[in-house]
């Protein structure tokens, strides 16, 4: 399981990798290369061109600011995971982080990398989407933002143009002391889940004034639940109250195939945004 | 039971070089001028080929062959591989070519080797091999194989029932109208493949001068290997050398000698230049011999007490689309089901089925774990329908160990009768429960369902004939050097066959463990041998080696006697020496007593001896040496998501007298991981066109240290009459009882819902639509 | 189409200027390149583990890296670990004292992995060193004597002179 030829290109600026990204037919991103590398390997994807990331500097890094927190596209998930300020600022992305692969995986694969190849139960990707991340794309034509929402253009294909790629990401804040929680199942530690739920949560006078609920792994792409958040908001929590959320989660679409048939998704789907919402409330301020 | 190192925890003299990262395995070979090679395979299932076009391969820089079946049938005495184990209940033979020609008959079949300056450009090329296919129907699933109408998986067959035969004894009939209960069950089981984590592999030299080839194989048998390299190519035993290096794994299916193995030697020969070839994990997936289906449809008659009148049933197992080793597979899980118990009346019939899938041959259990699967499931029934405890009714039906040695009513593959050597089967169960607590888990259980948590206790014992003769070599000889040689046709693969060898043979000249050179693993070594399967070496190896090392020891002492002046009862060997015992004071080394028996020009030797200080044996052992044992497993289901954990998991083995207990239990901890995943990851998927749908590891999952939980193992020893070791093979005894085991625990887990667990391996799906399936039919019970 | 560059790599502490293809993966450098064979290839898709090795002093799986990646960094495999023949590492001493390898192909991977661990967690519970090996399969042995080796390892470590 050899790749196949290609050439290479190592840029160091992003005005760079643009340049090549306009002349280069036939061109694959390589960023932490967990999942194009396989890809390669097993020659699935046959690219003229590898266009290297690694070398530009300017794609990594942690910016705080009073409302977001904003991370650059090659910043290792190993960085996600250690990071004070992310985990001060946004806890659900460190807990997200837990669950993506292994140790090794983790030193190599990047944030941008992984919203990129959007894989349906990707862990960063339904994290994303119940952060209401903003996406900073940088081509030929300059820069533009996407709300998370409208990254996913189809199954594993994000709305960027062949000559743009990402450059960061932006994460709004939840104010201090909100509940969240990052629940997923897997077969195994470290796997891709057969399906997650990312829960945030904010009360005021022991209310839900505001919930973010992402189903992940039952479709294309992480599902937004905005029937389980309607259900929650104003309401006081409670059992009841989680699994009447739940129910919702569990009238998504959902693939079926040799690995799980539909329903068993939806089943996940709803028992695990159930015990995310309690997970969520137990961390959550009053 | 202790000897002065046999008994001992040994260290192994093969790990130095293996943490250095020394160890030399197949693809670490690398010879001036070598070439590399990759495979063109069939994408499909079953076609015809009409055109293979070379050309723009070929044209490719560093390319130096494309070879298909055309250009060796020149050089091949014989294009098929026959490998089968004799049987008479063949209905057809279907052996594999060496390389495909006008048909093929599973995803990954070989059809075209490419040789080529490296394994990049050989893929390049591999891609560029235009192969024009007729695509033609497949067969899938191993029953619809057997249908009157099913598509043929060799076009020209008359049916796909490549063997058929009954396993039976007593009146089963008679057994069956008389009895007062009989329960039925349909159980379905898969196994996956081996998996080591070497792929299989290959380098294969041509020495012209000596006209001789040399092939680096991993595989598990090297004599086999050279035996068939002999016959396929026309050429006599000196002209073959097979070596197997360091192997990263065997688990059974590289013992089977592979197309790949004779076409990349002849690749060699033909080019004149070394070839490497090295498998792939994608290969692996669908070249390499894997375990897949059987489906069991049985029935158990038994009296008022819960007593085993009789058994039957019958048994379609997936063969598929050629004969890689045998029929053994289905055979021995036949013979499994009454093997431990009392069982007076007994029929399975047996179809082997072929499909258009990769071939079936043994992987770590061999057909063991099935049969166990289908008794112990039996007898839960039984306990469940007459209301009675699990372990009492295996209680009243296991063999008593008064009745050892037991002739079964029961033929082996040979045809010789199957006899349980040695064992206490219900002291070992007793033992287990006991340190299992069964006894008290219905309290425990009772307190976490109060909790709302589902957590279930399983059992299951287990049998298994090991050290399948006839026989393995082994010669023993002190050198002038005064080092022991040790030479065996015993071929290691990770389990520590060095280090078993060493220590059988320390334990009789002197004990010093390091002054023993021990080497396996090359027909030019010995010039007869078996190698690794069935849970052997230590038995059949170990038991010639000891042999010949008591030989050795004796014809030692006899001239030392004459050297020393003492009598043969005064003297005893202590490491490199032989000393007289008592006093210490004179002693000769090993090495000068070699010398003295190497012979000089004119004179004499020591009288009343032969020359040289060696002997060879090859200890003839026909029947099996029976290790046993039991797994209790507690399990906790998570009822909404159908997972499965495994909480505590108790293992309880006889293998015999143990050698090396940190080997022992290094065997077991890998066999009962291995039967972890068959219980609950392990799945080789096909679709119905026979596409293989798991051919990476994040679909077809193996067990990670966080899935295994911490096993608690426990040791009986009941010597074996049928060696002079007193050992039973302990390498696939772990993985045994586990499908059983898991299977029962979350059936006990389950059983406020009616849940049965008719199939391994079970899923979290599989379990959450079971619950739903019994919820809906009302049968919740607390 | 074999386009190639000069890659400047520091290997075991050993400065290498080699000229490589650019597809060439890291694994296949070091294996083929330079000799280094300690470190295996078992799936070739980032699964198994056992091409594990340090870059840049963290664990990384060289079947998916090219070399040309690795101009101007540092690479550490498993060669680098026993001072000598004569002289294991305390990491490997435990392994054998604690039967932690069978076939050993696994093991250089799994090694790696534990140098991490043990430099990053000098005392982890046996919870943290299942983690850390859940990106490591083995065949052969069940983990329970990795498992113990490693947590040996860390005793020995601890008390000894940290390497």
């Amino acid at each position: 399981m050899k790749p196949p030829p290609f050439s290479y290109h190592d840029p160091e600026t992003v005005p760079e990798v643009i340049d090549l990204l306009g002349r280069c037919e036939n061109a694959r991103v390589l960023a932490g290369g967990q999942s194009l590398m396989p890809m390669l390997n097993m020659r699935f994807v046959l690219p003229d061109h590898v266009i290297d990331l690694n070398r530009v500097d300017a794609l990594s890094y942690i910016r705080e600011s009073p409302d977001a927190l904003e991370i650059g596209a090659m910043t290792r998930q190993r960085e996600i995971e250690f990071d004070a300020t992310i985990r001060a600022a946004c806890p659900l992305l460190p807990e997200a982080i837990l669950e993506v692969g292994h140790r090794q995986t983790r030193n190599r694969g990047t944030l941008g990398g992984s919203l990129c190849h959007l894989d349906p139960a990707a862990e960063l990707v339904a994290a994303a989407a119940a952060l209401d991340a903003v996406v900073t794309v940088t081509g030929r034509a300059g820069v533009r933002e996407i709300a998370f929402a409208q990254f996913p253009a189809g199954y594993m294909t994000p709305a960027i143009e062949p000559d743009e790629i990402l450059t960061s990401v932006r994460f709004p804040r939840w104010p201090k002391g909100h509940g969240y929680a990052f629940v997923e199942f897997a077969r195994r530690h470290g796997d891709f889940a057969l399906c997650s739920a990312a829960v945030l949560l904010e009360k005021t006078a022991g209310r839900i004034t505001r919930a973010s609920v992402t189903v992940a792994g039952l479709g294309a792409a992480p599902a937004r639940v905005s029937n389980a958040e309607q259900v929650l908001v104003g309401n006081a929590a409670s059992g009841g109250l989680f699994r009447e959320a739940a129910e919702h989660c569990r009238r998504l679409e959902a693939i079926d195939d040799v690995h799980a048939p539909a329903s068993y998704r939806q089943q996940l789907g709803a028992v695990l945004t159930r015990r995310a919402l309690e997970k969520a409330n137990a961390r959550c301020a009053s | 039971m202790s000897g002065r190192v046999l008994g001992q925890s040994v260290r192994r003299r093969e790990d130095a070089g293996l943490l250095l990262g020394k160890g030399r395995f197949v693809d670490d070979i690398r010879l001036p001028g070598m070439l590399e090679a990759a495979f063109v395979r069939s994408p499909h299932a079953h076609a015809a080929i009409e055109r293979i076009e070379r050309s723009a391969a070929l044209a490719l820089r560093g390319v130096h062959a494309i070879f298909t079946l055309a250009d060796l049938l020149p050089h091949l005495v014989t294009e098929r591989l026959v490998v089968g184990l004799p049987s008479k209940s063949y209905k057809q033979d279907r052996n594999r070519p060496a390389l495909a020609y006008d048909e093929v008959v599973h995803v990954g079949e070989p059809i075209a080797i490419v040789v080529a300056e490296n394994r990049y450009i050989a893929e390049d090329a591999a891609a560029l091999v235009e192969v024009d296919f007729e695509p033609l129907p497949a067969v899938a699933d191993c029953r619809a194989a057997l249908e009157s109408d099913a598509p043929r998986v060799h076009r020209n067959a008359p049916h796909n029932l490549l063997a058929e035969f009954a396993m039976a004894y007593g009146d089963v009939d008679r057994a069956f109208a008389g009895a007062p209960h009989v329960f039925r069950e349909s159980l379905k089981q898969h196994r996956g493949g081996s998996h080591s984590i070497e792929c299989r592999g290959a380098v294969a030299v041509h020495d012209v001068l000596e006209d001789r080839l040399t092939l680096w194989s991993s595989t598990q048998m090297p004599h086999a290997a050279h035996r068939l390299l002999c016959d396929m190519l026309g050429r006599d035993e000196n002209r073959v050398r097979v070596i197997a290096p360091d192997l990263g794994g065997g688990f059974g299916p590289k013992l089977v000698f592979y197309p790949e193995d004779v076409v990349t030697a002849l690749a060699a020969m033909l080019l004149g230049r070394p070839v490497k070839w090295i498998e792939d994990r994608r290969e692996h997936f669908v070249a390499t011999t894997q375990e897949r289906d059987q489906y069991w449809d049985v029935e158990i008659a038994v009296d008022r007490e819960a007593r085993i009148l009789g058994i039957r049933g019958n048994l379609i197992h997936d063969h598929g689309a050629y004969t890689a080793r045998g029929v053994n597979l289905p055979h021995n899980a036949a013979e499994t089901v009454p093997l431990q118990y009392e069982v007076p009346a007994y029929r399975m019939n047996v179809q082997v089925a072929l499909t258009s899938k990769v071939p079936v041959s043994p992987v770590r259990g061999a057909g063991h774990p099935q049969g166990t699967f289908v008794i112990e499931r039996l007898l839960d029934r039984v306990a469940r329908e007459l209301g009675l405890d699990r372990a009492e009714v295996r209680r009243r039906n296991l063999i008593p160990a008064s009745s050892m040695p037991y002739t079964t009513q029961l033929k082996a593959r040979g045809g010789m009768p199957v006899v349980l050597d040695s064992g206490d089967y219900p002291a070992c169960q007793a033992e287990i429960l006991e340190r299992a607590g069964w006894a008290d888990f219905p309290g425990r259980q009772q307190a976490a369902r109060a909790e709302g948590r589902y957590v279930g206790i399983g059992f299951a014992n287990y049998c298994k004939g090991t050290g399948r003769g006839p026989f393995e070599s082994a010669t023993v000889r002190i050198a002038p050097s005064g080092k022991v040689h040790v030479y065996s046709g015993a071929a290691a693969m990770g389990q520590g066959t060095r280090t078993m060898l060493a220590q059988v043979v320390a334990e009789q000249l002197g004990g010093a463990v390091e002054n023993v050179t021990v080497t396996v693993s090359d027909s030019a070594a010995v010039p007869m041998g078996l190698g690794g399967s069935n849970s052997r070496q230590t038995v059949l190896a170990g038991s010639s080696a000891h042999l010949a090392a008591v030989a050795v020891r004796k014809k030692a002492l006899k001239i030392a006697s004459h050297l020393l002046e003492a009598d043969e009862s005064e003297l005893e060997v202590e490491r490199d020496r032989v000393r007289v015992r008592s006093t210490h004071d004179r002693s000769v080394t090993l090495g000068q007593i070699a010398r003295s028996v190497a012979g000089t020009a004119g004179y004499a030797l020591p009288p009343g001896v032969t020359p040289g200080l060696e002997a060879t044996e090859n200890l003839v052992i026909d029947d099996m040496a029976h290790a046993n044992g039991a797994a209790v497993v507690e399990v906790e289901v998570d009822i909404e998501t159908g997972h499965v954990k495994i909480l505590r998991f108790v293992g309880l083995h006889d293998c015999g007298r143990i050698l090396n207990p940190m080997l022992v239990e290094g065997q077991v901890l890998g066999g009962t991981a291995h039967g972890i995943g068959n219980a609950l990851y392990e799945w080789m998927g096909y679709d119905e066109n026979a596409q293989p749908v798991t051919t990476n590891y994040g679909e077809y999952l193996l067990v990670t240290a966080t899935e295994m939980p911490h096993v608690e193992n426990y040791y009986r020893e009941s010597p074996s009459p049928l060696n002079p070791l007193g050992v039973k093979g302990v390498g696939e005894c772990g993985v045994v009882p586990v499908a059983a085991a898991v299977a029962s625990a979350v059936e006990d887990a389950l059983s406020p819902f009616g849940v049965r667990i008719t199939q391994a391996p079970i899923f979290p799906a599989q379990l959450v639509a079971l619950i739903e399936e019994a919820r809906a039919r009302g049968q919740k019970n607390t | 189409m074999s386009e190639t560059r000069n890659i400047r790599v520091t290997v075991n502490g050993v400065v290498r200027d080699e000229q490589v293809e650019v597809r060439l993966t890291l694994a296949d450098f070091l294996r083929q390149k330079l000799g280094l064979t300690g470190t295996h290839l078992g799936c070739e898709h980032g699964v198994c583990g056992a091409c594990t090795v340090l870059y840049d002093g963290r664990s990384a799986r060289a079947c998916l890296m090219l070399a040309v990646q690795a101009h101007g960094h540092e690479v550490t495999t498993i060669e680098s670990l026993a001072e000598s023949a004569e002289r294991l590492h305390p990491l490997q001493e435990a392994f054998s004292d604690n039967h932690g390898l069978q076939c050993g192909f696994c093991t250089p991977g799994i090694l790696m992995t534990l140098i991490e661990l043990l430099r990053d967690t000098p005392d982890p519970r046996e919870e943290e060193v299942r983690v850390a090996l859940s990106g490591n399969l083995c065949r052969c042995t069940g983990y329970q004597g990795i498992v113990a080796s490693a947590l040996d390892a860390a005793k020995r470590m601890r008390a000894g002179t940290p390497r």
